[in-house]
């Protein structure tokens, strides 16, 4: 019996730009992830899970970077959402995952965010979550939800 | 369960948007001006009561699938706002009462919070295992 190869290039790739202090544009990376997953028969309920994780991921670039990519791939296992940004990074990562942690200014709480439950939120609803960050650079976040 | 016109009457709302939606019902009502907490806790297919008429509510509240959302204390949300909630086919109320009223008229006529929602409530993974049943 022969091994069946694993596809190595995802089935379905995207790429949106988001920008830092884009309030007016911001949530549309995600608005369009979330618009393959329901054209293509994904269940509403991992379907509402990698919304909200690219949405979190999404406002965090917008709120605190200068610039930032969201990819989407899709394979037949899962949906996988890689958000990299260009920014301050973060220097204390497991500081940053627990909840109610936040260096939000005012203004960003005026907008309704930087309550500190983004990243932990993002967690919550990852099959698999990583992230990393490079103190001056920017960080990269890669969400995971299996189908 | 709760429909929407209901809704409407309890809280003396105007309909700014989905007068024609009226008819919809929703599960469950949370009430937030912090759309990070609307994101962490909301349940699907709610209502949202807050404060925060920026286009961000009407953003938080199609990707946390909000049947519709009542802005409080007689806030009328941004015209960005408005259109998008119009494109994403979700409702749009406005109530001159303040959120712990308005939230409390809701909940003594028997519209449920979130935490009254036992199905995996607290992990979103669990709520996907159930409603795939």
């Amino acid at each position: 019996m022969k091994a069946r190869a694993i596809p190595r290039e995802p089935l379905f790739f995207q790429r949106s730009e988001i920008f830092g202090g884009d309030f007016v544009n911001a949530g549309k990376a995600s608005s369009a992830v979330k618009a393959v997953l329901k054209e293509i028969g994904i269940n509403p309920a991992v379907i509402r899970r990698v919304a909200i994780a690219a949405y979190e991921a999404e406002m965090n670039v917008v709120l605190y970077a200068r610039k930032g990519i969201m990819d989407l791939r899709i394979t037949p296992q899962h949906v996988r959402i890689t958000v990299k940004d260009e920014g301050f990074g973060i220097p204390d990562i497991e500081l940053a995952m627990q909840e109610g942690y936040s260096t939000a200014s005012d203004e960003i709480r005026e907008m309704g965010f930087g309550a500190g439950m983004g990243l932990p939120n993002i967690k919550k609803n990852a099959d698999e979550f990583i992230i990393t960050s490079v103190v001056g650079r920017g960080t990269t976040l890669e969400i995971t939800v299996r189908l | 369960m709760m429909k929407l016109d209901v809704v409407r009457d309890i809280l003396n709302c105007r309909v700014i948007a989905g007068d024609d939606r009226l008819d919809l019902e929703v599960r469950v009502a949370c009430g937030a001006d912090l759309m990070s907490d609307v994101l962490a806790f909301i349940k699907p297919r709610a209502l949202l009561l807050t404060g925060l008429t920026n286009v961000q509510s009407v953003r938080t509240a199609d990707v946390a699938e909000v049947v519709a959302i009542v802005y409080v204390r007689g806030k009328m949300p941004e015209k960005e706002a408005v259109d998008l909630a119009k494109e994403k086919e979700i409702a749009v109320l406005s109530t001159d009462l303040p959120m712990y009223e308005a939230c409390g008229r809701l909940y003594t006529h028997g519209l449920a919070g979130g935490s009254e929602l036992h199905e995996g409530a607290s992990d979103p993974k669990g709520a996907s295992l159930l409603s795939a049943v």
